[in-house]
């Protein structure tokens, strides 16, 4: 599977790699949220690419735990999440704010390996 | 570089430097001073502050965007001079700024009249977002509010005292309300609306003090007489903030501001002045479109562009006052008497119409609309562009709005040169060049590309009907195709989905879109694949738009509610006890629905499913209060207890309501059934209601309470429950294939070309000769249903997706509570 090195950190950082839960457990095109290092975190299984995405799970808007639950989709090629409360949108490669009026998220490295979901904290 | 300095960063200050920054991309270097700590923000819609409880959604841009545009922005830094040799300023914490070039933007203060007591606490203004938050936090020791000032700001303050749940007051001087646009018929009429609404208005009063020890208890007038009030807001009209005027020797004008010539240029050719602050030709503007015309020539005379000056402004305004439409423009009040006007009245709807045509009976000068302003924009046009009057004027102020008369046949009268955005200063010409020449088709990116719509958003409905307008004369076919990923209409995507037997997203956008779908086409898809086949709504959830997701509807800091299925609002004393247990156990706040029913809020998402199992094992289901769905019918007590009940109204409401429950639809769709023309269950304000008669029952359809309330009407009368059952169907049918996504009925059907007639032909008259199909399609509907709640309860890999970590047993530990009455709320956010 793929192993997605789109990140908001630099070169330098080192990576430690977590483990965060099975393939199975992610709904197909759509997220969940694991608990890693004392962090929320939303996973994101968007199977119609075959791509895996990370990013915090607060939704910076009204500062609420639930972009795991947000809609994910495209734009243009962009692909993008929708917080479920008022439906800003980020870019799931960057974690810039797509409507330009909050502040952008923090995405994290992720790989999936024999079934395995791994998360990268620095 | 040019080093340009701004002082004020509110609307126009920053309208100057998105105008400057587009114009003239790094020519400048830009430094923005604000004495306010936020950023520039929405002032005109100050009053939604409330309800945000947050500036961030009314900025008119984040200070990111400052950045980007490598304009330094200073917030919470006043400046308090200007030397005019030096070419410099300084602020009050002493530090100094050269520049090229100044421009003031310094807005304007409230005026507080000199009145005995007016610095005792409990005394405010309403201006800016710190106003609102000290008025806020004091209201909730206060239980009486008065407003000094019946103009437009001081009717919007009133409005936002009693939102807070204060008692109101206005107290108004003149012997009208909005003495400067409204006549005392328009005034009477106002009046009586918003008094029963609440307000208490006092006209003809003058205040002589206000009264109290440290905090203000009442105020009394010249006439001696005292009104109690725990706190007073001023709006009593504005003055220019033009004291750095004084010092610097600027020239002011007669009644004050910062004198301007027609390129906003001050006295000294390297100073601007712009927006509320700026005088021109003796007038001071208390407006935001006239500041943004100034922001525009300054920026046109500074970059050496062609302009066209600035030469005045129009004063027409439009109230936004929420529950009450006012409007007036051009010569509204005629003290001149130099024209004719035609005046329609109608008191019991509230509604008070005036137009003043000139003595030729040839052109349009003025008017006023209470109560129903929606020809606005057209007689505003009209006037503008000295348009001809219709054949008969009176048509002008009599409603036409339900014969299907267009605005789209009205808007190609306009003129080129129709000034159709004021905040932007956007003319029919423009928007039609856009669509005509740069290929725009749709209504948001004709509003990004044209600014047209962005400011206060009046004149969206139009730019709209110039769109249509302009599309159906290039010959193009009016689609409003879903969104980037489908090229196609919802009528058309519901046809493909069921000629080509489609039951999932995947292979409706494999087959017949691009990309990978939206939060805009997932959830329109996910409802046209319900309508169509009424499958289960979990097999897809990740289409689904959150509520339908969860089948609940998430609230404040992520929890949810849950609403069972109470059909017709009839329940057993043992399933309201049921109820009450659920709620106790697992700690839900409650809360009677205002469509007869019951809420339980505050369950967390692992909660959801063994909730629902308790409610499930007692009988009741899902009551879709998540789903654009059937919601409610609710019922009135009907001919079985009532003494003028013609029929059996609750047993009618039970019957439809499980006939419908669970069906989906492009929005969500509510009924009421009423025993008699008393109509206590309202069933006039739904989407479709139905009203006992001596003879049968009366069906109406195309009802609507919400943002945009609306009677429904007729659709067929004296008919038995059989007959109804069969008009329903086909009705809500028609509806569910035809609509766009996200319109209600009533939406629907003003746009439905023919209009009630048409309706009437396909429904009752059966003219298209689909009556027996579309009864049978719902019939199919109906055998599928089955409540969702029960099939996550029974099924143990449906029951695993709700929890909050998938790797974790826990809680979300970010969830919090308050308590209010003895039940909990989320905290604040
Ligand atoms: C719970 C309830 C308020 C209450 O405590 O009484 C309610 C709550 C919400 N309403 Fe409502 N409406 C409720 C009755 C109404 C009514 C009254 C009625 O149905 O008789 C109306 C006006 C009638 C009408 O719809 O025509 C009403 C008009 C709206 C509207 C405006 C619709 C419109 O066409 O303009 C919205 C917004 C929307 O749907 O887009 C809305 C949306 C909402 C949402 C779902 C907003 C949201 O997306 O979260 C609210 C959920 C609040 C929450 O946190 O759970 N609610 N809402 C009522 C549930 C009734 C029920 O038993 O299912
Ligand atoms: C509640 C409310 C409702 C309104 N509704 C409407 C409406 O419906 N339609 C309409 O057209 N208009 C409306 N208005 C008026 C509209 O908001 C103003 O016309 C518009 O904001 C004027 O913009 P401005 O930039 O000139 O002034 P402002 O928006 O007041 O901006 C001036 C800014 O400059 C700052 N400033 C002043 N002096 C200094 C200094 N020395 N140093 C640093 N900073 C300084 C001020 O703090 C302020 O932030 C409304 C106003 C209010 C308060
Ligand atoms: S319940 Fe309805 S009216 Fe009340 S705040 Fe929510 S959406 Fe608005
Ligand atoms: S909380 Fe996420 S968009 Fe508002």
């Amino acid at each position: 599977m793929t192993a997605n090195q789109h990140t908001s950190q630099t070169l330098t950082d080192t990576v430690n790699w977590h483990l965060a839960a099975r393939v199975e457990d992610f709904p197909e095109n759509g997220g969940a949220c694991v608990y890693v290092e004392g962090k929320q975190i939303a996973v994101f299984n968007f199977s119609a690419r075959n791509e895996w995405y990370a990013c915090q799970n607060m939704c910076p808007h009204k500062q609420q735990m639930i972009l795991s639950r947000g809609m994910i989709g495209s734009q243009a090629e962009e692909p993008k999440v929708a917080c479920p409360f008022h439906k800003k949108t980020f870019s799931l490669l960057t974690g810039k704010s797509l409507n330009g009026d909050t502040c952008d998220i923090d995405t994290y490295p992720i790989r999936v390996e024999e079934g395995v979901v791994y998360i990268g904290l620095s | 570089m040019i080093n340009v300095l701004v002082i004020g960063n509110g609307m126009v200050g920053y309208k100057f430097c998105e105008k400057l920054v587009s114009k003239a991309p790094g020519a400048f270097k830009i430094t923005v001073f604000g004495e306010e700590p936020s950023p520039a923000y929405d002032r005109v819609h100050l009053s939604e502050y409330f309800a945000h409880k947050s500036v961030e959604p009314l900025l008119m841009a984040p200070r990111q965007w400052y950045e980007e545009n490598a304009i330094e922005l200073i917030t919470s830094e006043m400046v308090v001079g200007i030397n005019r040799e030096a070419k410099s300023i300084t602020t009050h914490k002493g530090r100094t700024f050269n520049y090229d070039k100044l421009v003031l933007a310094t807005g304007s203060t409230p005026f507080v009249p000199p009145i005995e007591g007016s610095n005792k606490s409990g005394v405010f203004v309403y201006r800016t977002v710190e106003d609102l938050d000290a008025m806020e936090t004091y209201s909730k020791n206060a239980k009486t509010s008065a407003v000094l000032g019946g103009g437009l700001l001081g009717l919007e303050a009133a409005k936002a005292a009693m939102d807070m749940g204060l008692e109101a007051h206005v107290i108004e001087f003149a012997p009208r309300l909005m003495p400067r646009q409204l006549d005392e018929a328009g005034s009477n009429m106002l009046q009586s609306t918003l008094e029963s609404m609440g307000l208490h208005i006092h006209l003809s009063k003058s205040t002589a003090s206000i009264d109290g020890d440290e905090a203000m208890t009442s105020v009394t007038f010249t006439d001696g007489t005292p009104l109690e009030a725990e706190m007073l807001i001023i709006s009593c009209g504005i003055r220019p903030r033009d004291e750095l005027a004084n010092e610097s020797g600027l020239e002011k004008g007669e009644r004050g501001g910062i004198k301007i010539n027609e390129s906003a240029l001050t006295s000294d050719s390297d100073i601007y002045a712009i927006g509320e602050v700026a005088s021109y030709k003796g007038m001071t503007y208390g407006l935001v479109a006239p500041g943004y015309d100034m922001a525009t020539v300054a920026v046109e005379h500074l970059t050496g562009a062609d302009t066209k000056g600035f030469a005045g402004a129009d004063m027409s305004t439009k109230l936004k006052l929420i529950g009450v439409d006012v409007a007036s423009f051009g010569d509204a009040l005629d003290e001149g008497n130099q024209y004719k006007s035609i005046v329609f009245e109608d008191k019991n709807a509230g509604i008070y119409k005036r137009v003043n045509i000139s003595k030729d009976g040839k052109k349009l000068m003025g008017g006023i609309l209470v109560g129903d302003a929606s020809n606005y924009n057209m007689l505003f046009q009209m006037m503008l562009n000295g348009m001809a009057l219709p054949p008969h004027p009176e048509d002008l102020v009599i409603d036409t709005s339900r014969q299907g008369s267009s605005a789209g046949n009205t808007v190609d009268m306009l003129p080129e040169g129709a000034q159709i955005c004021s905040c932007e200063n956007v003319t029919k010409g423009a928007l039609v060049q856009a669509i005509e020449g740069d290929g725009v088709e749709q209504f948001a990116a004709l509003k990004t590309c044209t600014k047209a719509g962005t400011g206060c958003g009046a004149c969206s409905p139009m730019v709209n009907d110039i769109l249509t307008a302009t599309l159906k004369k290039m010959g193009k076919k009016v689609r409003k195709v879903l969104c980037e990923h489908f090229d196609y209409t919802r009528q058309e995507l519901f046809d493909l989905v069921k000629l080509n037997n489609i039951h999932s997203f995947d292979q409706l956008i494999n087959d017949y879109g691009k990309g990978h779908g939206c939060e805009t086409c997932k959830p329109a898809v996910a409802s046209i694949l319900a309508s169509a086949w009424n499958g289960l709504i979990l097999k897809q959830d990740t289409i689904q738009d959150t509520n339908d997701r969860f089948l609940a509807n998430i609230q404040k800091g992520g929890t949810y509610s849950v609403i069972p299925r109470i059909p017709g609002g009839e329940i057993t004393p043992e399933k309201l006890i049921i109820i009450g247990e659920v709620a106790k156990k697992y700690d839900l706040y409650a809360k009677i629905t205002g469509g007869q029913r019951i809420d339980l809020l505050g369950a967390r998402i692992d909660q959801l499913p063994d909730i629902w199992e308790e409610l499930v094992d007692a009988g009741f289901e899902s009551g879709h209060a998540y789903g654009k769905a059937l919601r409610t019918v609710k019922s009135c007590v009907g001919s079985s207890w009532c003494r003028y009940g013609l029929h059996d109204s609750v047993s009618f409401a039970i019957r439809i309501e499980e006939r419908y429950k669970g069906l989906r639809a492009p929005h969500k769709i509510k009924s009421a059934v009423s025993g008699c023309r008393r109509e206590c269950a309202e069933a006039l304000s739904k989407d479709f209601g139905i009203i006992a008669t001596e003879k049968g029952w009366n069906l109406y359809v195309g009802g609507n309470g919400g943002a945009n309330p609306q009677h429904a009407v007729l659709l067929a009368g004296d008919i038995d429950e059989e007959t109804c059952i069969a008009y329903i169907d086909r009705f809500l049918m028609f509806y569910i294939k035809t609509a766009e996504p996200l319109n209600r009925t009533a939406t629907w059907m003003n746009k439905l070309a023919g209009g009630l007639d048409y309706l009437k032909q396909v429904v009752v008259e059966d003219s298209l000769g689909m009556g027996k199909q579309l009864e049978a399609e719902m019939q199919l509907l109906v055998e599928a249903y089955a409540c969702e709640w029960k099939e996550v309860v029974n099924n143990p890999a449906l029951r695993a997706r709700f929890k909050h970590f998938v790797n974790s047993p826990e809680a979300d530990p970010s969830l919090k509570f308050d308590k209010q009455r003895a039940q909990k709320v989320p905290a604040g956010w």
